[in-house]
């Protein structure tokens, strides 16, 4: 409150000094996103309208609704990144909590190793996957080396399975860097007068911390939500023809079968989902303060 | 302080790693190793070779490097440009105004990556603006799509300034285009760099939108690594893969080392 009191008269002097309304500052930056990005989306609403045969139609809708490979593609996506979320939330959690409050030597290291692991592309786990459960991969010749079988029992990278663990992997420490701060604002002084006054772990995490955590597990769950909704390097580079996402379908139907009006539909699609969520996101941390 | 007996404590810890070590430092190990191997057909990989490297360090994959670095580097000073003016601008705006403008220029998060690839493929392949096929479309949806995280770690610091630098430097009788440049530029300059860092890496290892819209002459190093992995040369995508993640921890590395040396000041 203080702080808005005093800003005000600084702000006021500005703008008569400059004879200029702070809005008009704000307008160059709003041109540029708008013809690069605001314009080219509405472009996209525009020609998802426009069938190459011409004219103005829903005809796309119903040709790409009516197909059995969207409704595949739309379940996939919507499970694998709910499933993906689940996940992520409980192994951030479980970790999280660890590198807080069972603390060890070296995990401040840790914590920067999921720092520097965020700004890797997510490609790259699917890659290494390939050498872990691929068809000759480690866990295979581990199995067939041990047994003789001509084959190992991890046959699961090209479904949706070795997405889902590529996912869980890539954005589990997503959730992480939101939990890890807010647990570095609980007084432990809670912790330790819960355990002496004979409070087992387990009911600490539940009663103490979990409470604690909501607003960041919220936060950073809605955020692992969208950005799974839109993943498109892992799906690429697992290149399984069984696990098709929202994303795919649009790179596929845009650049391998130029049809522009049915990727353009798909985009439509994928955007209301992602941007509701989003949406949802922004409010949920808003109002966790979070 | 949750656990207090020691074999609790060691129990714990060894669950951790269980789950750590497999599913965050493998992947990192086994993309190296893969790098180094000329065979893995059984649990560990056979046949040390650096020959890998000199694949990925000359002719089409230097070229996809050096692509990466000159996009990068671009999307970076534009996004950073554009995302601190408007975090600036949004600052001096009402309530209302601000979020309407954070919700603008957060939006690209929201909106799936390869979607914005599309939209300015279909926007640009026409005239009056006419960039398709050309380096120019693949630097725009880098720096689009970067904007946004820009524009949120600038704001989210120029939230913790202290207005009364600017107020004192005001009083004194700066005008703002001085109090501008001598007085918030500087004291941002540690979160400018942190969010240079950021977006130089996201735009390191962009490959949805980049695939909708790279022109053949253009080709940035994720998609030279799935051109390698697609057609079968794992290794070969390890190494360029372990040269990606290299580069971009040596940029992000002197980033923060500026970013020491500019808090200190």
């Amino acid at each position: 409150m203080a702080s808005a009191a005093v800003a005000a008269p600084a702000k006021a002097a500005t703008r008569t000094r400059t004879g200029i309304p702070s809005w008009v500052w704000a307008l160059p930056p709003v041109a540029v996103l708008g013809t690069v990005f605001l314009y080219p989306l509405g472009l996209v609403v525009q020609q998802s309208f426009r069938p190459d045969t011409g004219g103005t139609s829903a005809r796309a809708y119903a040709d790409v609704f009516a197909s059995t490979a969207f409704r595949e593609a739309l379940g996939t996506t919507v499970w694998l990144a709910l499933g993906s979320t689940v996940g992520c939330l409980v192994l951030g959690f479980v970790l999280a909590v660890v590198i807080a409050f069972v603390p060890f030597p070296g995990g401040k290291a840790v914590a920067k190793f999921i720092d520097v692991f965020l700004s890797f592309p997510s490609f790259l786990i699917t890659l290494a996957l390939l050498f872990v459960y691929g068809t000759v991969g480690m866990a295979n010749g581990l199995w067939t080396g041990a047994t003789g079988a001509a084959e190992g029992p991890f046959q699961f990278l090209t479904t949706p399975w070795g997405v889902l663990l590529a996912e869980i992997t890539y954005f589990t420490p997503f959730v992480m860097r939101p939990l890890l701060a807010a647990f570095s604002g609980i007084d432990t002084g809670q912790l330790e007068v819960a355990s002496s006054l004979g409070a087992r772990p387990a009911r600490i995490v539940r009663q103490i911390v979990l409470p604690e955590a909501l607003p960041a597990l919220a936060a950073g769950g809605s955020l692992v939500l969208v950005l799974c909704l839109n993943e498109f390097g892992i799906v690429l580079f697992t290149g399984a023809k069984g696990v098709t996402t929202l994303p795919m379908l649009v790179y596929g139907k845009a650049i391998l079968e130029s049809d522009y009006p049915g990727a353009c539909v798909v985009a439509v699609v994928n955007i209301s989902i992602s941007v509701g969520f989003y949406g949802l996101y922004r409010v949920v941390s808003r109002r966790v303060g979070a | 302080m949750l656990v207090h007996s020691r074999r609790g404590k060691w129990a714990t810890w060894a669950v951790f790693f269980l789950l750590f070590l497999p599913i965050f430092a493998l992947p990192l190990l086994v993309v190296l190793a893969a790098s180094f191997a000329t065979n893995w057909s059984s649990a560990f990989p056979s046949g040390f070779t650096t020959g890998h490297y000199s694949v990925a360090t000359r002719g089409e994959s230097l070229q996809a490097l050096t692509t990466s670095l000159v996009t990068a580097l671009t999307a970076s000073v534009l996004a950073l440009v554009v995302g601190t003016w408007a975090a600036l601008a949004g600052h001096a705006l009402k309530r209302g105004g601000k979020r309407l403008l954070d919700a603008l220029f957060m939006l690209p998060v929201a909106v799936p990556s390869v979607v914005v690839g599309l939209a300015i493929l279909v926007a640009f392949s026409k005239p009056p603006v006419l960039l398709n096929g050309t380096r120019w479309i693949v630097v725009l949806a880098h720096a689009v799509l970067v904007t946004a995280f820009a524009h949120q770690s600038v704001s989210a610091a120029i939230m913790r300034l202290d207005p009364a630098y600017e107020q004192a430097a005001a009083s004194l009788g700066a005008r703002p285009s001085y109090v501008l440049w001598r007085v918030r530029l500087p004291l941002l300059l540690p979160s400018l760099t942190a969010a240079a860092g950021l977006c130089f890496a996201l735009s390191m290892g962009e490959l949805s939108a980049t695939m909708m819209l790279y022109p053949p002459d253009w080709t940035p190093l994720p998609v030279q690594i799935y051109a390698a992995t697609d057609r079968g040369a794992l290794f070969t995508g390890s190494a360029l893969a372990v040269v990606l993640m290299a580069a971009t921890v040596l940029v992000l590395f002197a980033v923060s080392r500026i970013r020491t040396k500019a808090s200190y000041r």
